[in-house]
């Protein structure tokens, strides 16, 4: 029999485990790392009804093996063994429903908490659905000045944020585990909800309720920036898209402008002003391409509009067939709206 | 005994058979790219008779590739609305622009006729579509518009809307034999 020196199997098993959940605790899509206020009383909640369960769990199965194991006695059947048993049955229904009044009772206040902000809200964003991409769009008093973001929900720290969430064609659920829990976007409805980052960083969400072929590759980053960042990249955003700064990029939007890419996308500041596709008035200056399927880089770039089909099968952004030069030149100009 | 082995075999085979056919109809070629992004970008000049010159259609297969392709034709209902062909046609009852639910053709209804008027528009409002809409999509189209009179295989009708249905579903409609009239 060969056996190995060192740790044993078993060591093996819980150090990977161990430290699997570990990393499960810090991560920026994960529900035990809550940056806000709703997410910690879904945490705290989720948490307290874990102890609980898990207690009484360990505790039936203790009666259970206690129950197994135990020889039968002579007086078992006699009348104080009865009356035993009918106090400890009697006990244990008690105490298992004033543990659910009690469970039923703290899941009830964190629903309340969830539901009304801490605060007025600071600013109302509007979450779009569309298969397979998320539109925030940033509502104002102004028209000209509402930004819509497609993939990327930038909002101050500390303050509540309004979302009111839409579809324009299937059911889809807006999650980001550290900042609150799900709700879904519903064609026809307006649901709402509010979120707070206590802290500035990148959070990863992603659609939460099957909505077709891609609904894997439907993810967003809310990026939390304390209040003068995110005014700064409001007042950015805000801006139409510049002159290109060189000639590549001026030929880049000519190719633009004469090809398909116009029939669905909207650059503010030239006549490209369709709604069906994310708005790239300012597309380099995002972090992923695809609702967060690529990194925002010129190669990924480049992939994404020669092929789609072949990085995200069947999502509604046709392949292009472009010469090298012509590309190229697109990419230029893409990458200069910043 | 044997018979029942038989006819337990035949019923299997026709099972496949039919989930085979499900497949064709269902059948998605999102990733046959030169085909699926080539764009008509040819000037064509319209000789005399509206609608008659199929044959010399540069894409000229007599039908859409779609046409019994029930994605193609949901995908072609949905781009019917987004590329904003309701908003002259409506949902096929016609305002600005001709009923395309009726039996009454103007340049004829045949795949090629359909493709042409997209591609290079018509006298009195419609546009040119040329390289604006890839010609894998044109064809979705195609299939589509053919579909709103009834047009195609009732399993590959849609029968739902992303929006509130305005009228009766495609696969519930009755199918006229179209007539091509050559004028308005």
């Amino acid at each position: 029999m060969t056996r190995r020196t060192g740790r044993p199997a078993g060591a093996w098993v819980a150090t990977t485990v161990l430290s699997l959940a570990l990393a499960g605790c810090r991560g920026n899509q994960v529900i035990f790392n809550p940056q806000g206020p709703a997410a910690r009383d879904i945490a705290q909640l989720g948490w307290f009804l874990f102890a609980v369960c898990g207690v009484v769990y360990a505790m039936v199965l203790v009666a259970l093996a206690w129950a197994l194991l135990r020889r039968r006695r002579e007086d078992d059947q006699g009348a104080g063994a009865t009356r035993a048993i009918t106090r400890t049955v009697a006990l244990a229904t008690a105490v298992t429903a004033a543990l659910l009044v009690v469970l039923a009772a703290t899941s009830v206040t964190a629903g309340r908490g969830l539901t009304s902000p801490s605060g007025p809200g600071a600013i109302t964003v509007d979450v779009i659905g569309h298969q397979w991409w998320w539109d925030f769009q940033y509502r104002d008093v102004t028209p000209s000045d509402v930004v819509s973001s497609p993939n990327e929900l930038h909002i101050p720290v500390g303050v509540p944020v309004v979302l009111r969430a839409q579809s324009r064609d299937v059911i889809h659920s807006f999650w980001v585990p550290n900042l609150h829990g799900k709700r879904d976007l519903i064609p026809g409805v307006v649901t709402s909800l509010w979120i707070q980052a206590d802290r500035p960083g990148v959070y990863r969400g992603q659609c939460a309720e099957f909505c077709g072929y891609q609904h894997a590759h439907m993810a967003m980053q809310v990026v939390a920036e304390p209040m003068d960042a995110f005014l700064a990249w409001i007042q950015r955003q805000r801006q139409p898209a510049g002159d290109p700064p060189d000639q590549e990029a001026l030929r880049g939007r000519e190719v633009f402008l004469q090809s398909p890419c116009v029939s669905c996308h909207t650059v503010r500041g030239t006549i490209a002003g369709s709604r069906v596709g994310p708005d790239l008035t300012h597309v380099g200056s995002r972090l992923t391409l695809a609702a967060g399927t690529l990194p925002n880089t010129r190669g990924h770039l480049a992939g994404w509009v020669a092929d789609s089909q072949s990085v995200k099968p069947g999502n509604r952004m046709p392949p292009n067939v472009l010469t090298a030069g012509d590309l190229q030149a697109v990419l230029g100009y893409l990458r200069s709206l910043r | 005994m044997m018979s029942r082995r038989v006819a337990s075999c035949a019923l299997l085979l026709c099972g496949v058979l039919l989930a085979g056919a499900g497949c064709e109809r269902e059948s998605r070629p999102f990733q046959q790219l030169p085909a699926a992004s080539a764009r008509t970008e040819r000037p064509l000049l319209s000789q005399n008779t509206p609608g008659g010159r199929v044959g010399e259609s540069p894409i000229d297969t007599g039908a859409s590739p779609f046409q019994e392709n029930a994605w193609g034709i949901s995908e072609g209902k949905r781009l019917f609305e987004q590329y904003n062909c309701v908003g002259c046609h409506a949902h096929g009852g016609g305002g600005m622009g001709p009923a395309l639910i009726d039996d009454r053709w103007i340049y004829g209804n045949r795949a090629a006729n359909l493709f042409d008027t997209i591609v290079q528009g018509r006298p009195n409002g419609m546009p040119a579509f040329r390289n604006k809409i890839p010609d894998s999509q044109i064809w979705q189209l195609v299939a589509y518009i053919q579909s709103m009179g009834g047009h195609a295989p009732l399993a590959a009708l849609p029968g739902r809307s992303d929006h509130m249905r305005v009228g009766t579903p495609e696969n519930a409609r009755p199918a006229t034999p179209a007539v091509q009239t050559g004028h308005p």
